[in-house]
């Protein structure tokens, strides 16, 4: 056993940290130091900065435009990545289309939709859950019926995230009515711009617009954008949520975020002294750290099981749900730190208006961000389902 | 022993519920609290003609004689209507303080009309240092001649935007954490060097971040004794204790309805949600944490009602199990209800915003578990 890194490992972590320090764009560095949300073109900008170097389509094969890293050092850049800051990548085109596109595509679909992700040039959205199919996702109704060399498709999906963004949308869509209700169903990719089209935001509890509805009516798809053969799109939604799945417990940004409260603990004012000063709330802060080391150590034992050669399976569910426990109490524990001032709430505009921000700086979406990360518990396949998987998967029964 | 309520209780339970179940709607609540306001004027017309403002006042002050059962019923009624007009701020704190602490000239002045509806108060209480402290007040007030001149900051006045006057918290003697030394003014915002930052606050509610430069006050501003205001303080702060527990206590009742009525008609893999066992052990959970709740909200009134020497006690064993309760029912509540529960449209989210806010309110877990080991 040796838990630390090679010395290849620490140059190349130095290299991705210098990296990161040269090139993350100031203004955008910014707004996500002081809160401040990030734009379309702000995650366009920083996506295209890291696809200039070779580095966005990390777990790409090479072949495609990956970066051929050893599972370690995809762990130490995303560590970075996060440990800077920066804007989560967004998973749609890069993590999600791409590669079922590389998998399941044809060459004549590679060659057309694989260049438009890596350079960032197409935003792709996930046509996945519908109103009456959530955590039941095989139940799902939008259908396509074949027409000559088109699908026509109807069909409402729901909680469709960025999609206000989005050029392109991969569906999950039932070509065929049958018993088993994972039958039937294919992978089709819809030009958000064609007619029939029509997006509906859905506004969360935090005030923000971050997913949608998305209306499917009438819609003519030709049949060139139907990925692997009709009928065969539930092993490629199986093969996709593994995918979602890894990277979910997004420990890095945890490890960043635990970090800067206890700084925090440090600097806001309780009594005559500061918060840190406060046992009840350091010893929860220590204990939330300590859950965050275990979650830690046991997804680097998932990457070294994998470096052999593994594949993550139901050890993905497991960091999901360690990992969106930590996020969502970590959330909680910074709106306690705050007292009263976790209460204000505060638009987009006040964020950056003259006039100042009401209680510490950081206050402002504390308390938006506690409400906001109820969704990581049932997104992803939620954590009842993930307990079903481990449950099934691990434990046999 | 008999935890059943009066008749007039009853009937006042049951005059509010049924001005919340038919006039309260979600959608004109969520109107209203868009608006500058933030509540709805004429409603508030309604609860002073319906008495409901004048409950916790003598009979001698023009009001109903009320006590913290009374307090707990209103309260909790309001609560499962998610009601958002001002209440606590203004009728049991400013009026809690005015109608202990005040003049008969004070008195006369002012209660008659928050029992009419016709002013607006708040209490400034907390300072971005105190969080839950009541001593802790760096704000000072100094005598000059026949006027006190205040100078300092308070933070998250609830009802402060609305408020004809405020019940100004401030320091006329001893250090920054010392009981003694506290007294109470009454300010009219509009003073020359009282400036008010007014903002909405995630559960719907108005608040206002104070700031006092300079401002002159005559003495006669002054309410209760100079520098014995601490006693005082505490057991109005405690009395609102009891009506945000029993606020909570109504929001988790209408919670656990709200998720256990969705989970009955939302079908997934054929069935619905609420034949999975899984998910009926954890809304039992949810229900046995409001029983227990509610069993301490009956507990407390009661003590509070007799004057009880560990009423105190009470107060702080209540809110701690209102911010354990409050996290568990309304994450739980969310949860159960997938998706649908973070979306703004809905009104599970909406309760859960404003239990969330309760668990601080008056003081979180740590500092009433803090409270009641030093008690």
């Amino acid at each position: 056993m040796n838990l630390s890194f090679s010395e290849e490992d620490l140059k190349f972590q130095d290299e991705v940290r210098s990296f990161i320090a040269e090139n993350y764009p100031a203004d955008i560095k910014n707004k996500m130091d002081n809160g401040i949300p990030v734009s379309k073109e702000d995650i366009q900008t920083w996506q295209r900065i890291l696809s200039k170097k070779g580095w966005f389509a990390v777990n790409w094969p090479e072949e495609y435009g990956g970066t051929g890293w050893s599972i370690t050092q995809k762990h130490i850049f995303q560590n970075e990545l996060a440990d800077a800051n920066t804007p989560t990548l967004v998973p749609f085109g890069v993590s999600m289309c791409g590669p079922v596109v590389y998998t399941f595509g044809s060459q004549e679909q590679k060659d057309r939709f694989l260049p438009g992700i890596i350079n960032n040039d197409v935003w792709w959205c996930q046509g996945y859950s519908e109103p009456g199919s959530g955590s039941d996702l095989a139940s799902l109704k939008t259908k396509a019926v074949k027409d000559g060399d088109h699908y026509i498709v109807n069909g409402t999906k729901t909680w469709t995230t960025m999609a206000q963004h989005a050029d392109w949308i991969f569906c999950l869509v039932r070509t065929e009515t049958t018993d088993i209700k994972q039958q039937g169903i294919s992978f089709l990719l819809i030009d958000m711009k064609t007619p029939g089209v029509e997006v509906k935001p859905i506004i969360t509890i935090d005030g923000s617009h971050e997913v949608n509805m998305v209306y499917l009516d009438n819609v003519k798809v030709p049949v060139e954008n139907l990925i692997g053969e009709e009928g065969a799109g539930w092993n490629i939604a199986k093969f996709l949520l593994a995918h979602e799945r890894t990277g979910i417990g997004g420990i890095p940004a945890l490890k960043r975020e635990i970090r800067r409260l206890r700084e925090i603990t440090s600097e806001l004012p309780l009594g005559e002294g500061f918060l840190k000063d406060d046992e009840l709330f350091m010893d929860k802060l220590n204990k939330l750290e300590i859950d965050l080391l275990a979650a830690e150590y046991s997804e680097l034992r998932t990457l070294a099981a994998m470096s052999k050669g593994g594949h993550p399976g139901p050890e993905s569910s497991i960091l999901k749900i360690k990992g969106t426990d930590l996020q969502q109490g970590l959330s909680d524990l910074f709106v306690e730190a705050l007292g009263y001032y976790a209460h204000p709430f505060m638009s987009e505009d006040d964020l950056i208006s003259n006039e100042g921000r009401i209680g510490p700086d950081f206050a402002a979406n504390v308390m938006p961000h506690y409400l906001n990360y109820r969704k990581v518990s049932i997104y992803g396949g939620s954590n009842e389902i993930q307990r079903n998987v481990i449950a099934k998967a691990v434990l046999g029964i | 022993m008999d935890f059943s309520l009066s008749e007039e209780q009853l009937l006042l339970k049951d005059s509010i519920t049924t001005f919340v179940d038919k006039d309260y709607l979600f959608d004109v609540r969520q109107k209203s609290i868009k608006t500058e306001l933030g509540y709805s004027s004429d409603f508030w017309k309604t609860f002073a003609d319906l008495g409901w403002l004048g409950m916790p006042f003598s009979e001698a002050d023009g009001g109903y004689n009320g006590g913290p059962i009374d307090l707990m019923v209103i309260m909790e009624s309001l609560g499962r209507g998610l009601v958002v007009e001002p209440y606590i701020p203004n009728v049991v704190l400013a009026g809690g303080l005015v109608s202990r602490l005040g003049s008969e000239e004070q008195k006369q002045e002012l209660l008659p009309k928050i029992i009419s509806g016709e002013i607006q108060m708040s209490v400034a209480f907390s300072e971005p240092q105190s969080r839950f402290d009541l001593n802790d007040v760096i704000t000072s007030a100094k005598k000059d001649g026949d006027n006190y001149i205040l100078d300092g900051y308070k933070a998250v006045v609830m009802n402060g935007p609305s408020s004809n006057s405020i019940v100004v918290v401030a320091r006329t003697s001893g250090n920054q954490l010392d009981k003694e030394g506290l007294s109470l003014f009454i300010v009219d915002p509009s003073s020359k060097g009282v400036s008010l930052r007014n903002y909405s606050n995630v559960d719907g509610s108005k608040a206002s971040e104070v700031t006092l430069e300079n401002v002159s006050t005559p003495a006669s501003s002054l309410l209760g004794n100079e520098g014995g205001a601490f006693s005082a303080l505490e057991e109005v702060i405690d009395l609102a204790t009891l009506a945000i527990s029993a606020e909570a206590v109504g929001i988790m009742e209408k919670m656990n309805e709200i998720t256990l009525e969705y989970t009955k008609t939302r079908e997934q893999f054929g069935e619905t949600l609420s034949s999975f066992q899984a998910l009926q052990h954890r809304m039992v959970d949810t229900f046995m944490a409001y029983e227990q709740t509610k069993s301490l909200l009956l507990m407390c009134a009661a003590k509070l009602t007799d004057k009880s020497d560990d009423a105190k006690k009470a107060v702080s064993a209540l809110k701690y199990q209102v911010g354990i309760a409050a996290k568990h029912v309304g994450e739980e509540s969310v949860q159960l209800h997938g998706g649908m529960g973070v979306t703004d449209e809905t009104n599970i989210g909406h309760y859960f915003k404003r239990l969330t806010t309760i668990r601080a309110i008056f003081g979180n877990t740590d500092y009433h578990l803090k409270r009641y080991s030093a008690l």
